[in-house]
């Protein structure tokens, strides 16, 4: 094999390790010196290996490192976007790690590590590569919730993560040995091609719910609210973009890829994780007043969406995965930039009532808090509501009736606690201001207000043909 | 010849094995688990893997077995004290310690219905050495280098998570030790009989 040439194929993620590798010696030698710089360092790497993924959205399927890592237009899509908004996430987090005195450049190197290992996750090709690549995100995600050594909770939330996030990936280790043990293989293309046993759908569902975890679908969302709520915001708002869209779609290409001989086997179960997710997503975050947690259930109820259009299979479900997760990820970036610029002269407020009346103290940020919160909630003229219509369509055509009551049950109750932000926004009376919000966070919020918009029909027509081509092979 | 090796090998194996159970002093248990290490490693020997047998001599038997000596000697753990629950676990240990012997036997026996008499302990070179390495170095080389990849994060996370620069500690700083002259350190003063020192000038290094 010809070193070269596997490289070239897995340029990406060759590209965000070497960087990562080259900010390790660069911060060793300038110490605190790297730590602003760095994450201008990181978000340039990140966006670089975003184009690279996207020149190889065009390109056909191919194998590197002796079959162990392959690259699909699909997952190329999906690298372009998780990467993409990793890098936003990482330029949002300037201001507040600087006035929380966490400002280490490790920050950075760890994000760049955690993408690094979420694009060899996606792109897995064998059990072996598929775990490398989850213990490398999830390894340096754990670090990262607690990075805020100062704040017990920020240690909770990194503890908890990692007891639970281990024995996800213990889950996952049974399940791929057993796999292993009844195909003869680690090579997905094989495991594809196995005999069904007791056995090997065992391993399966065994390996489905460890990857759940990781995607944080009920019932195994537990972890969830407690994470963002006690990990630093800027890591919340990384959690919930990039690696949540790379972990629903590692689900996906599992499921599709690896396990499509079985698929009646795992649409039951993915069906039930999907309609349990909606609606936990849709009433645990009735009674929540920590916008953090809101946004963990939200984000719950949001895979059960994605959940509900892997169920209905690879033919109608595969590009509605991959448009709902875009959309979804590109508007709670937006949504986080929000709680990014909640902050009093006395330090973060993360309340809803915090947000009473911000239309007149800051009517920009008020209307597109509005704007996305809409999208989110799947409100007529805007994107998000194009992603719901078409996993609503992907689960009509596979005839899921059940899901579709139950997602549009979860649409309507989780509308519930969309509009009391809203109602809070417009209706309340003032509170006291919030400080003056830092420059990179408004233009995140602005953008991705703006793509959330109707002008941008043909953004999502595009998007979405993309997503459409770019469906498994 | 080899099969008495094997016998001799596998009774020292198992003899020593009981005994780092039996030890009384935890010193000797740590000196009957090296003895059972390097009996394995003979065993590995036997049958024609002898990259691994010095693997194991030198990572068990060289690291980790004297790790646990340095720990064993190092922390004062009362092992009497430890050993009294001992019997409360013996029903619960013993169904634990059939099961697996059931197991091993089963395995064991699925095998060797094989046949066993063409087993390649280098399948695809010559030396086992050149076989490990094929494997770890082509054909996974990938995830060989994420595995690095995977320890560098959880340094960095120990690091970032743990290392605290405190500012009111003294540190050895060699730069400034070597960059150091003599003069800065030592002062010349030509002290008169019955005068004494003036103590403020010595930090100056002034001769007077």
């Amino acid at each position: 094999m010809n070193i070269l040439h596997d490289i070239t194929i897995a340029a990406p993620e060759s590209l965000l390790l070497a960087m990562g590798l080259l900010g390790v010696l660069v911060g060793a030698v300038l110490k605190n010196g790297f730590n602003s710089f760095s994450r201008l360092f990181g978000a340039l790497a990140l966006s670089a290996a975003a184009m690279l993924a996207a020149f190889q959205i065009g390109s056909d399927p191919a194998y590197a490192f002796n079959e162990l890592y392959r690259i699909t237009p699909f997952l190329a899509f999906t690298k372009t976007v998780a990467f993409g908004v990793a890098a936003v996430a990482l330029l949002m987090s300037g201001g507040y790690l600087g006035r929380e005195q966490m400002d280490r450049f490790e920050y950075s190197l760890l994000i760049l590590f955690g993408s690094g290992g979420m694009g060899i996750m996606l792109s897995s090709s064998s059990l072996m590569t598929l775990y490398m690549g989850v213990e490398m995100l999830s390894l340096s995600s754990y670090v990262l919730a607690a990075f805020n050594r100062e704040s017990r909770r920020s240690a909770e939330a990194g503890l908890k993560y990692f007891v639970l996030g281990a024995l996800a990936s213990g889950l996952l280790l049974y399940g791929a040995s057993l796999v292993y043990g009844y195909t003869g293989s680690t090579q997905f293309s094989e495991i594809a091609a196995a005999e069904s046993s007791i056995g090997l759908i065992f391993g399966m569902v065994l390996m489905l719910i460890g990857l759940g975890f990781k995607a944080s679908a009920a019932p195994f969302h537990i972890w969830t609210p407690d994470v963002y709520e006690g990990a630093p915001t800027p890591v919340a708002a990384y959690f919930s973009t990039a690696p949540k869209i790379a972990a629903v779609v590692v689900f996906a290409n599992i499921a599709f890829t690896v396990f499509g001989a079985f698929e009646e086997s795992w649409r039951i179960i993915v069906g039930i994780m999907a309609a349990l997710s909606m609606l936990v997503g849709a009433f645990g975050g009735l009674g929540q007043n920590n916008i953090k947690r809101l946004l963990a259930y939200s984000s719950i109820g949001n895979v059960g969406f994605a959940f509900m259009a892997i169920a209905s299979g690879e033919l109608y479900g595969a590009s509605p995965t991959l448009t709902y997760m875009t959309i979804y990820v590109l508007t709670t970036l937006g949504i986080f930039g929000v709680v990014l610029a909640m902050r009093r002269r006395e330090g973060m407020v993360e309340d809803i009532s915090d947000l009473n009346g911000l239309s007149q103290r800051k009517p920009g940020l008020a209307i597109a808090l509005t704007a996305l919160v809409f999208s989110v909630a799947g409100i007529p003229p805007l994107a998000g509501f194009l992603g719901k219509f078409l996993v609503f369509e992907a689960a009509i055509r596979a005839e899921l009736y059940w899901l579709v009551g139950v997602g549009i049950i979860g649409s309507v109750v989780s509308l519930a606690y969309y509009l009391r932000i809203i109602w809070a926004v417009w209706a309340k009376d003032a509170a006291e201001s919030f400080e003056a919000t830092d420059g990179v966070v408004r233009l995140s919020v602005y953008g991705s207000a703006i793509l959330a918009f109707p002008v941008l029909v043909i953004w999502i027509t595009w998007l979405n043909n993309l997503a459409m081509n770019a469906s498994p092979a | 010849m080899q099969l008495i090796a094997f016998y001799i090998l596998s009774t020292v194996v198992l003899l020593s094995a009981v005994f780092v159970i039996s030890a009384r002093n935890p010193v000797h248990s740590v000196l009957w688990l090296i003895l059972s290490f390097f009996t394995a490693a003979g065993l590995l020997v036997l049958i024609g893997a002898e990259f691994l047998a010095m693997l194991l001599v030198v990572v068990y038997v060289g690291a980790v077995a004297v790790l646990f000596l340095f720990v064993v000697m190092m922390l004062d753990v009362d092992f009497v004290e430890l050993k009294q629950g001992f019997l409360n676990y013996s029903v619960i240990g013993g169904i634990i310690a059939v099961l697996m012997c059931a197991e091993i036997i089963f395995v064991a026996s699925a095998v060797g219905a094989g046949d066993i008499s063409n087993f390649d302990p280098s399948p695809g070179a010559d030396t086992n050495a050149a076989a490990l390495s094929n494997v770890l170095y082509t054909d996974n080389l990938l995830l060989f280098q994420m595995a690095g990849v995977v320890l560098l994060i959880a340094m960095i996370g120990a690091i970032v998570l743990t290392l605290r620069h405190r500012t009111h500690i003294k540190r050895q700083k060699v730069e400034d030790q070597t960059a150091r002259h003599r003069g800065d350190a030592v002062s010349m003063v030509n002290v008169q009989p019955g005068q004494g020192i003036d103590t403020s000038d010595s930090e100056r290094g002034a001769t007077s």
